[in-house]
Protein backbone atom coordinates (compact mmCIF):
# COMPACT_ATOMS: atom_id res chain seq x y z
CA UNK A 1 0.00 0.00 0.00
CA UNK A 2 1.40 3.59 -1.48
CA UNK A 3 1.67 6.04 1.37
CA UNK A 4 -1.72 8.35 0.86
CA UNK A 5 -3.63 5.43 -0.57
CA UNK A 6 -7.33 5.81 -0.18
CA UNK A 7 -9.64 3.32 -1.47
CA UNK A 8 -12.47 4.25 -3.14
CA UNK A 9 -15.36 1.43 -3.31
CA UNK A 10 -16.86 1.68 -7.08
CA UNK A 11 -20.52 1.36 -6.55
CA UNK A 12 -21.89 1.31 -9.88
CA UNK A 13 -22.73 3.08 -13.03
CA UNK A 14 -22.46 6.98 -11.78
CA UNK A 15 -20.14 9.39 -12.05
CA UNK A 16 -16.54 9.15 -9.59
CA UNK A 17 -14.87 11.27 -11.66
CA UNK A 18 -15.25 14.47 -9.22
CA UNK A 19 -14.45 11.72 -5.90
CA UNK A 20 -11.39 10.94 -7.46
CA UNK A 21 -10.02 14.41 -8.61
CA UNK A 22 -11.46 15.63 -4.96
CA UNK A 23 -9.01 13.44 -3.68
CA UNK A 24 -6.22 14.41 -5.32
CA UNK A 25 -6.10 17.74 -5.36
CA UNK A 26 -6.15 17.41 -1.66
CA UNK A 27 -3.17 15.44 -1.78
CA UNK A 28 -4.30 11.48 -1.68
CA UNK A 29 -4.03 8.60 -4.12
CA UNK A 30 -7.19 7.32 -4.74
CA UNK A 31 -7.81 4.09 -6.19
CA UNK A 32 -11.57 2.37 -6.98
CA UNK A 33 -11.89 -1.24 -5.44
CA UNK A 34 -14.56 -3.52 -5.17
CA UNK A 35 -12.44 -6.46 -3.36
CA UNK A 36 -13.36 -7.40 0.26
CA UNK A 37 -10.10 -7.97 1.29
CA UNK A 38 -9.24 -4.64 0.08
CA UNK A 39 -11.98 -2.68 1.23
CA UNK A 40 -12.33 -4.94 4.69
CA UNK A 41 -8.12 -3.60 5.50
CA UNK A 42 -8.06 -0.37 3.88
CA UNK A 43 -6.42 2.27 5.90
CA UNK A 44 -8.57 5.27 4.37
CA UNK A 45 -11.73 4.14 3.05
CA UNK A 46 -14.30 6.56 0.40
CA UNK A 47 -17.64 5.76 -0.35
CA UNK A 48 -19.61 8.01 -2.78
CA UNK A 49 -22.79 8.61 -3.11
CA UNK A 50 -24.59 6.96 -6.60
CA UNK A 51 -27.84 6.55 -8.07
CA UNK A 52 -30.51 5.70 -6.39
CA UNK A 53 -30.40 3.98 -2.62
CA UNK A 54 -32.07 0.66 -4.50
CA UNK A 55 -29.26 0.21 -6.96
CA UNK A 56 -26.41 0.82 -4.56
CA UNK A 57 -27.66 -1.38 -1.94
CA UNK A 58 -28.30 -3.88 -4.39
CA UNK A 59 -24.67 -3.70 -6.01
CA UNK A 60 -22.90 -3.76 -2.67
CA UNK A 61 -24.99 -6.82 -1.40
CA UNK A 62 -23.66 -8.34 -4.86
CA UNK A 63 -19.93 -7.58 -3.88
CA UNK A 64 -20.48 -9.00 -0.54
CA UNK A 65 -19.61 -5.50 0.97
CA UNK A 66 -22.51 -4.67 3.15
CA UNK A 67 -20.74 -6.67 6.30
CA UNK A 68 -17.55 -5.04 6.01
CA UNK A 69 -18.83 -1.49 5.85
CA UNK A 70 -20.94 -1.85 8.32
CA UNK A 71 -18.44 -3.07 10.35
CA UNK A 72 -15.65 -0.42 9.52
CA UNK A 73 -18.49 2.33 10.14
CA UNK A 74 -19.09 0.51 13.41
CA UNK A 75 -15.53 0.47 14.54
CA UNK A 76 -15.28 3.78 13.78
CA UNK A 77 -12.55 3.00 11.14
CA UNK A 78 -11.43 6.29 8.73
CA UNK A 79 -14.36 5.98 6.32
CA UNK A 80 -15.34 8.86 4.27
CA UNK A 81 -19.29 8.66 3.06
CA UNK A 82 -20.86 10.97 0.65
CA UNK A 83 -24.01 12.15 -0.59
CA UNK A 84 -26.43 8.60 -0.82
CA UNK A 85 -22.97 7.20 1.13
CA UNK A 86 -24.21 8.51 4.65
CA UNK A 87 -28.17 7.61 3.91
CA UNK A 88 -26.85 3.78 3.76
CA UNK A 89 -26.31 4.09 7.16
CA UNK A 90 -29.89 3.99 7.63
CA UNK A 91 -31.97 1.75 8.06
CA UNK A 92 -34.22 2.65 5.05
CA UNK A 93 -35.47 5.17 3.00
CA UNK A 94 -38.59 6.26 1.56
CA UNK A 95 -36.77 5.99 -2.38
CA UNK A 96 -36.66 2.48 -1.69
CA UNK A 97 -39.21 1.58 0.69
CA UNK A 98 -38.34 -2.26 0.17
CA UNK A 99 -34.92 -2.03 0.66
CA UNK A 100 -32.86 -1.78 3.93
CA UNK A 101 -29.83 0.60 4.32
CA UNK A 102 -26.55 -0.91 7.10
CA UNK A 103 -28.65 -0.03 9.98
CA UNK A 104 -26.09 1.56 12.06
CA UNK A 105 -28.23 4.64 12.36
CA UNK A 106 -31.79 3.83 13.93
CA UNK A 107 -33.68 6.25 11.16
CA UNK A 108 -34.99 6.40 7.88
CA UNK A 109 -34.19 8.78 5.00
CA UNK A 110 -37.32 10.80 3.66
CA UNK A 111 -37.76 12.78 0.94
CA UNK A 112 -37.93 16.61 0.93
CA UNK A 113 -41.32 18.31 1.15
CA UNK A 114 -43.19 19.83 -2.10
CA UNK A 115 -42.73 23.46 -0.44
CA UNK A 116 -39.21 23.45 -1.26
CA UNK A 117 -37.61 22.62 -4.88
CA UNK A 118 -36.72 19.08 -5.36
CA UNK A 119 -34.22 17.66 -5.78
CA UNK A 120 -32.02 20.03 -3.63
CA UNK A 121 -29.43 21.31 -6.17
CA UNK A 122 -26.95 23.71 -5.25
CA UNK A 123 -24.97 25.57 -1.88
CA UNK A 124 -26.49 25.26 1.47
CA UNK A 125 -25.65 27.36 4.77
CA UNK A 126 -23.58 24.23 6.83
CA UNK A 127 -23.91 25.11 10.68
CA UNK A 128 -22.25 22.79 13.38
CA UNK A 129 -25.13 21.03 15.53
CA UNK A 130 -24.63 20.85 19.33
CA UNK A 131 -20.35 21.24 19.95
CA UNK A 132 -19.64 19.62 16.80
CA UNK A 133 -16.23 21.06 15.45
CA UNK A 134 -15.34 18.70 12.71
CA UNK A 135 -16.90 20.61 10.10
CA UNK A 136 -16.80 23.74 10.34
CA UNK A 137 -19.80 26.91 9.30
CA UNK A 138 -19.61 27.38 5.97
CA UNK A 139 -21.52 26.69 2.47
CA UNK A 140 -21.94 23.40 0.56
CA UNK A 141 -22.89 22.00 -2.83
CA UNK A 142 -25.75 19.66 -2.41
CA UNK A 143 -27.60 17.39 -4.95
CA UNK A 144 -30.61 15.18 -3.49
CA UNK A 145 -33.96 14.52 -2.94
CA UNK A 146 -33.88 12.62 0.14
CA UNK A 147 -32.12 12.97 3.76
CA UNK A 148 -31.99 12.31 7.15
CA UNK A 149 -34.37 14.96 9.27
CA UNK A 150 -32.74 14.52 13.05
CA UNK A 151 -28.99 14.25 14.25
CA UNK A 152 -28.92 10.50 15.58
CA UNK A 153 -27.71 10.39 19.00
CA UNK A 154 -23.67 9.67 19.64
CA UNK A 155 -22.78 11.40 16.34
CA UNK A 156 -21.13 14.98 15.70
CA UNK A 157 -23.45 16.71 13.52
CA UNK A 158 -23.95 19.60 11.80
CA UNK A 159 -27.18 20.82 9.76
CA UNK A 160 -28.86 23.07 6.82
CA UNK A 161 -32.13 24.15 5.87
CA UNK A 162 -34.19 23.07 3.53
CA UNK A 163 -37.93 23.14 4.22
CA UNK A 164 -36.70 22.39 7.34
CA UNK A 165 -33.59 21.20 8.90
CA UNK A 166 -31.98 18.12 7.56
CA UNK A 167 -28.44 16.56 8.65
CA UNK A 168 -25.40 17.74 6.63
CA UNK A 169 -22.95 15.96 8.20
CA UNK A 170 -22.08 13.05 10.65
CA UNK A 171 -18.87 12.41 12.30
CA UNK A 172 -17.94 9.18 14.96
CA UNK A 173 -14.41 8.46 15.29
CA UNK A 174 -13.09 7.99 11.93
CA UNK A 175 -15.92 8.03 9.88
CA UNK A 176 -17.30 11.16 8.18
CA UNK A 177 -20.58 11.18 6.72
CA UNK A 178 -21.60 14.31 4.68
CA UNK A 179 -24.75 14.81 2.48
CA UNK A 180 -23.41 17.53 1.11
CA UNK A 181 -20.42 16.79 -2.03
CA UNK A 182 -17.18 17.88 -0.28
CA UNK A 183 -15.36 17.49 -3.74
CA UNK A 184 -17.72 19.96 -5.26
CA UNK A 185 -17.78 22.83 -2.20
CA UNK A 186 -15.14 25.04 -3.35
CA UNK A 187 -11.69 25.98 -0.87
CA UNK A 188 -14.00 24.61 1.94
CA UNK A 189 -14.75 22.00 0.77
CA UNK A 190 -11.36 20.98 -0.06
CA UNK A 191 -10.31 22.40 3.63
CA UNK A 192 -12.61 20.13 5.19
CA UNK A 193 -11.25 17.07 2.78
CA UNK A 194 -8.23 18.20 3.69
CA UNK A 195 -8.41 17.99 7.26
CA UNK A 196 -10.28 14.92 7.13
CA UNK A 197 -7.85 12.93 5.22
CA UNK A 198 -4.88 14.57 7.32
CA UNK A 199 -6.06 12.90 10.68
CA UNK A 200 -7.53 9.80 9.11
CA UNK A 201 -3.19 9.15 8.20
CA UNK A 202 -2.20 10.56 11.29
CA UNK A 203 -4.18 9.80 14.40
CA UNK A 204 -6.55 7.11 12.54
CA UNK A 205 -9.45 9.81 11.89
CA UNK A 206 -10.68 10.52 15.52
CA UNK A 207 -10.88 14.52 15.39
CA UNK A 208 -14.49 15.35 17.49
CA UNK B 1 -31.48 28.15 3.46
CA UNK B 2 -30.51 27.12 -0.49
CA UNK B 3 -28.49 30.37 -2.25
CA UNK B 4 -29.41 31.36 -5.18
CA UNK B 5 -26.36 30.62 -7.73
CA UNK B 6 -24.71 32.35 -10.81
CA UNK B 7 -23.20 29.86 -13.49
CA UNK B 8 -21.40 31.22 -16.37
CA UNK B 9 -21.86 29.14 -19.49
CA UNK B 10 -18.29 28.71 -21.83
CA UNK B 11 -19.02 27.78 -25.17
CA UNK B 12 -16.42 25.15 -26.27
CA UNK B 13 -15.77 24.67 -29.82
CA UNK B 14 -12.74 21.78 -30.85
CA UNK B 15 -11.44 22.28 -27.17
CA UNK B 16 -11.09 25.95 -27.06
CA UNK B 17 -13.65 28.33 -25.63
CA UNK B 18 -15.23 30.68 -28.03
CA UNK B 19 -16.78 33.90 -27.05
CA UNK B 20 -19.50 35.32 -29.82
CA UNK B 21 -23.16 36.08 -30.10
CA UNK B 22 -25.55 33.56 -31.55
CA UNK B 23 -22.84 31.88 -32.29
CA UNK B 24 -21.57 34.84 -34.78
CA UNK B 25 -18.43 36.18 -34.76
CA UNK B 26 -16.90 33.77 -32.64
CA UNK B 27 -13.20 34.57 -31.17
CA UNK B 28 -10.94 32.46 -29.39
CA UNK B 29 -11.04 32.53 -25.52
CA UNK B 30 -8.41 30.62 -24.41
CA UNK B 31 -8.12 26.96 -22.56
CA UNK B 32 -11.52 25.86 -20.96
CA UNK B 33 -9.53 24.41 -17.87
CA UNK B 34 -7.96 27.94 -17.32
CA UNK B 35 -10.87 29.92 -17.74
CA UNK B 36 -13.09 27.39 -15.76
CA UNK B 37 -9.93 27.74 -12.82
CA UNK B 38 -10.27 31.77 -13.35
CA UNK B 39 -14.50 31.64 -13.16
CA UNK B 40 -14.60 29.66 -9.82
CA UNK B 41 -11.87 32.18 -8.08
CA UNK B 42 -13.74 34.48 -9.25
CA UNK B 43 -16.59 33.23 -7.53
CA UNK B 44 -18.68 31.13 -9.87
CA UNK B 45 -21.26 28.39 -7.88
CA UNK B 46 -21.16 26.51 -10.93
CA UNK B 47 -20.40 26.43 -14.84
CA UNK B 48 -21.91 25.14 -18.15
CA UNK B 49 -19.91 23.93 -20.92
CA UNK B 50 -21.77 23.96 -24.29
CA UNK B 51 -19.84 22.28 -26.76
CA UNK B 52 -21.02 24.36 -29.84
CA UNK B 53 -18.37 22.32 -32.26
CA UNK B 54 -19.23 22.22 -36.01
CA UNK B 55 -17.92 18.77 -36.66
CA UNK B 56 -18.19 15.26 -35.14
CA UNK B 57 -14.19 15.30 -35.05
CA UNK B 58 -14.40 18.48 -33.50
CA UNK B 59 -17.48 17.28 -30.59
CA UNK B 60 -14.32 14.07 -29.67
CA UNK B 61 -12.11 16.60 -27.95
CA UNK B 62 -14.84 17.07 -25.88
CA UNK B 63 -14.40 14.40 -23.02
CA UNK B 64 -10.62 15.20 -23.36
CA UNK B 65 -11.60 18.70 -21.66
CA UNK B 66 -14.08 17.48 -19.44
CA UNK B 67 -11.29 15.20 -18.21
CA UNK B 68 -8.69 18.73 -18.10
CA UNK B 69 -11.42 20.72 -16.44
CA UNK B 70 -12.37 18.22 -13.65
CA UNK B 71 -8.57 18.12 -12.84
CA UNK B 72 -9.08 21.67 -11.71
CA UNK B 73 -12.66 22.50 -10.90
CA UNK B 74 -13.64 22.06 -7.67
CA UNK B 75 -17.61 23.34 -8.38
CA UNK B 76 -20.03 21.32 -10.35
CA UNK B 77 -19.88 21.40 -13.91
CA UNK B 78 -22.79 20.88 -16.19
CA UNK B 79 -21.66 19.42 -19.86
CA UNK B 80 -23.98 19.54 -23.14
CA UNK B 81 -24.06 19.79 -26.61
CA UNK B 82 -24.26 16.94 -29.00
CA UNK B 83 -25.63 14.40 -26.52
CA UNK B 84 -28.22 12.10 -28.16
CA UNK B 85 -27.57 8.78 -26.05
CA UNK B 86 -27.41 7.48 -22.53
CA UNK B 87 -23.76 6.44 -23.44
CA UNK B 88 -23.38 9.72 -24.39
CA UNK B 89 -23.55 11.07 -21.00
CA UNK B 90 -22.08 8.29 -19.27
CA UNK B 91 -18.86 9.01 -21.02
CA UNK B 92 -19.23 12.82 -20.23
CA UNK B 93 -20.12 12.18 -16.63
CA UNK B 94 -17.25 9.36 -16.45
CA UNK B 95 -14.65 12.12 -17.93
CA UNK B 96 -15.45 14.27 -14.86
CA UNK B 97 -19.00 16.17 -15.82
CA UNK B 98 -21.36 16.26 -12.83
CA UNK B 99 -24.66 16.91 -14.38
CA UNK B 100 -25.41 16.27 -18.41
CA UNK B 101 -27.68 18.52 -20.22
CA UNK B 102 -30.28 17.37 -22.90
CA UNK B 103 -31.58 19.61 -26.05
CA UNK B 104 -32.46 18.45 -29.46
CA UNK B 105 -32.28 14.93 -28.37
CA UNK B 106 -34.92 14.73 -25.76
CA UNK B 107 -37.79 16.62 -27.98
CA UNK B 108 -36.75 13.64 -30.36
CA UNK B 109 -37.04 11.11 -27.93
CA UNK B 110 -38.13 12.21 -24.51
CA UNK B 111 -37.80 8.35 -23.45
CA UNK B 112 -33.72 9.54 -23.28
CA UNK B 113 -34.43 11.70 -20.29
CA UNK B 114 -36.40 8.38 -18.25
CA UNK B 115 -33.27 6.30 -19.12
CA UNK B 116 -30.65 8.92 -18.02
CA UNK B 117 -32.77 9.94 -14.87
CA UNK B 118 -32.98 6.10 -14.04
CA UNK B 119 -29.27 5.23 -14.90
CA UNK B 120 -27.81 7.84 -12.76
CA UNK B 121 -30.10 9.95 -10.91
CA UNK B 122 -32.52 13.22 -11.21
CA UNK B 123 -29.69 15.43 -9.79
CA UNK B 124 -27.25 14.56 -12.57
CA UNK B 125 -30.12 15.11 -15.17
CA UNK B 126 -30.53 18.72 -16.91
CA UNK B 127 -32.84 19.52 -19.63
CA UNK B 128 -32.23 22.35 -21.52
CA UNK B 129 -35.28 24.10 -23.33
CA UNK B 130 -34.74 26.76 -25.87
CA UNK B 131 -38.02 28.80 -25.98
CA UNK B 132 -39.36 31.35 -28.58
CA UNK B 133 -42.15 33.75 -27.68
CA UNK B 134 -45.62 32.80 -29.84
CA UNK B 135 -47.62 35.51 -28.15
CA UNK B 136 -48.03 37.06 -24.90
CA UNK B 137 -47.45 33.93 -22.19
CA UNK B 138 -47.03 31.45 -24.59
CA UNK B 139 -43.72 29.78 -25.93
CA UNK B 140 -42.70 27.31 -28.19
CA UNK B 141 -39.85 25.04 -27.73
CA UNK B 142 -37.40 25.20 -30.65
CA UNK B 143 -34.42 22.47 -31.49
CA UNK B 144 -31.06 22.56 -33.55
CA UNK B 145 -30.18 25.93 -31.87
CA UNK B 146 -33.03 27.60 -32.67
CA UNK B 147 -33.63 26.40 -36.73
CA UNK B 148 -36.13 24.28 -36.07
CA UNK B 149 -39.68 24.89 -34.13
CA UNK B 150 -41.45 22.01 -32.75
CA UNK B 151 -44.60 23.14 -31.78
CA UNK B 152 -44.25 22.10 -28.60
CA UNK B 153 -45.59 24.07 -25.77
CA UNK B 154 -42.79 25.25 -23.52
CA UNK B 155 -44.63 24.98 -20.19
CA UNK B 156 -46.34 21.30 -21.13
CA UNK B 157 -42.66 20.22 -22.33
CA UNK B 158 -41.25 21.14 -18.58
CA UNK B 159 -43.99 19.40 -16.72
CA UNK B 160 -43.46 16.61 -19.20
CA UNK B 161 -39.78 16.25 -18.43
CA UNK B 162 -40.15 16.49 -14.52
CA UNK B 163 -42.53 13.48 -14.68
CA UNK B 164 -39.86 11.54 -16.74
CA UNK B 165 -37.55 12.50 -13.96
CA UNK B 166 -35.48 15.28 -14.95
CA UNK B 167 -33.95 17.12 -11.98
CA UNK B 168 -33.20 20.67 -13.31
CA UNK B 169 -34.08 22.83 -15.88
CA UNK B 170 -32.24 24.83 -17.91
CA UNK B 171 -34.60 27.68 -19.58
CA UNK B 172 -33.16 30.01 -22.49
CA UNK B 173 -35.04 32.68 -24.16
CA UNK B 174 -34.26 32.45 -27.66
CA UNK B 175 -35.62 35.60 -28.01
CA UNK B 176 -32.99 37.26 -25.88
CA UNK B 177 -30.37 34.98 -25.67
CA UNK B 178 -27.00 37.17 -26.83
CA UNK B 179 -29.16 40.27 -27.31
CA UNK B 180 -28.08 41.12 -23.45
CA UNK B 181 -31.97 43.07 -23.33
CA UNK B 182 -32.64 41.36 -20.14
CA UNK B 183 -34.48 37.61 -19.28
CA UNK B 184 -37.68 36.94 -20.69
CA UNK B 185 -39.22 37.55 -16.90
CA UNK B 186 -43.07 36.22 -18.07
CA UNK B 187 -40.95 33.03 -19.30
CA UNK B 188 -38.68 32.45 -16.54
CA UNK B 189 -41.98 33.31 -13.97
CA UNK B 190 -44.30 30.75 -16.07
CA UNK B 191 -41.92 28.07 -15.93
CA UNK B 192 -40.74 28.18 -12.24
CA UNK B 193 -44.71 28.18 -11.56
CA UNK B 194 -45.40 25.44 -13.74
CA UNK B 195 -42.44 22.74 -11.93
CA UNK B 196 -41.02 22.10 -8.50
CA UNK B 197 -37.23 21.32 -9.70
CA UNK B 198 -34.74 24.02 -9.89
CA UNK B 199 -35.02 26.24 -13.15
CA UNK B 200 -31.78 28.31 -14.53
CA UNK B 201 -32.53 31.18 -16.38
CA UNK B 202 -30.97 32.14 -19.62
CA UNK B 203 -30.74 33.87 -22.48
CA UNK B 204 -30.20 37.74 -21.92
CA UNK B 205 -28.32 39.15 -18.84
CA UNK B 206 -26.60 42.20 -18.90
CA UNK B 207 -27.07 44.24 -15.82
CA UNK B 208 -26.76 43.08 -12.19
CA UNK B 209 -30.51 44.32 -11.83
CA UNK B 210 -31.44 41.73 -14.77
CA UNK B 211 -30.28 39.00 -12.23
CA UNK B 212 -32.35 40.31 -9.64
CA UNK B 213 -35.41 40.66 -11.89
CA UNK B 214 -34.84 36.68 -12.65
CA UNK B 215 -34.42 35.76 -9.33
CA UNK B 216 -37.40 37.61 -7.78
CA UNK B 217 -39.46 35.73 -10.82
CA UNK B 218 -38.62 32.44 -9.61
CA UNK B 219 -35.64 31.69 -10.79
CA UNK B 220 -33.01 29.41 -8.67
CA UNK B 221 -29.75 30.32 -10.83
CA UNK B 222 -28.75 32.26 -13.58
CA UNK B 223 -26.64 31.77 -15.81
CA UNK B 224 -25.01 34.37 -18.10
CA UNK B 225 -21.85 34.07 -20.78
CA UNK B 226 -21.33 37.75 -22.88
CA UNK B 227 -21.89 39.44 -19.42
CA UNK B 228 -18.13 38.07 -18.15
CA UNK B 229 -17.04 38.07 -21.81
CA UNK B 230 -15.03 41.20 -21.09
CA UNK B 231 -13.85 40.93 -17.71
CA UNK B 232 -16.22 43.70 -16.84
CA UNK B 233 -18.02 41.67 -13.85
CA UNK B 234 -17.26 38.90 -11.71
CA UNK B 235 -19.69 36.70 -10.06
CA UNK B 236 -18.85 37.67 -6.81
CA UNK B 237 -19.35 41.45 -7.83
CA UNK B 238 -22.39 40.32 -8.77
CA UNK B 239 -23.28 38.18 -5.71
CA UNK B 240 -22.45 41.31 -3.55
CA UNK B 241 -24.93 43.17 -5.22
CA UNK B 242 -27.45 40.48 -4.76
CA UNK B 243 -26.68 39.78 -0.89
CA UNK B 244 -27.54 43.96 -0.83
CA UNK B 245 -30.92 43.27 -2.40
CA UNK B 246 -31.19 40.78 0.50
CA UNK B 247 -31.50 37.87 -1.97
CA UNK B 248 -29.03 34.86 -0.64
CA UNK B 249 -25.53 34.17 -2.08
CA UNK B 250 -22.88 32.16 -1.17
CA UNK B 251 -19.65 34.69 -0.76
Amino acid sequence: MSDKEVIVVSTGTANLASVLAGLNRAGAKPRLSTDVEEITHAKVLVLPGVGAMAAAMENLVRANLVEPLTERIKDGRPTLCVCLGLQLLCKGSEESPDVKGFGVIDDNITRFPDTVTVPQLGWNKVEPYGTCNCVESGYAYFANSFRLEKPPEGWNCSVADHGGQFVASMARGGVLACQFHPELSGKWGFDLLSRWLEASFKTGGRQC
Amino acid sequence: MLTRRIIPCLDVRDGRVVKGIRFQGLRDAGLPEEQARKYEEDGADELVFLDVSATPEGRKTQFETVRKVRAVLSIPMTVGGGVSVVEDAAKLLEAGADKVSINTAAVENPQLLKDMAETFGSQCTVLAIDAKQMKEGSWQTVIKSGKVETGKDVLDWAKEAVALGVGEILLTSWDRDGTRSGYDLDLVEAVSKAVNVPVIASGGANTPEQLVEAIEAGADAVLAASIFHDGDTTSTKLKEYLQSKQIEVRL
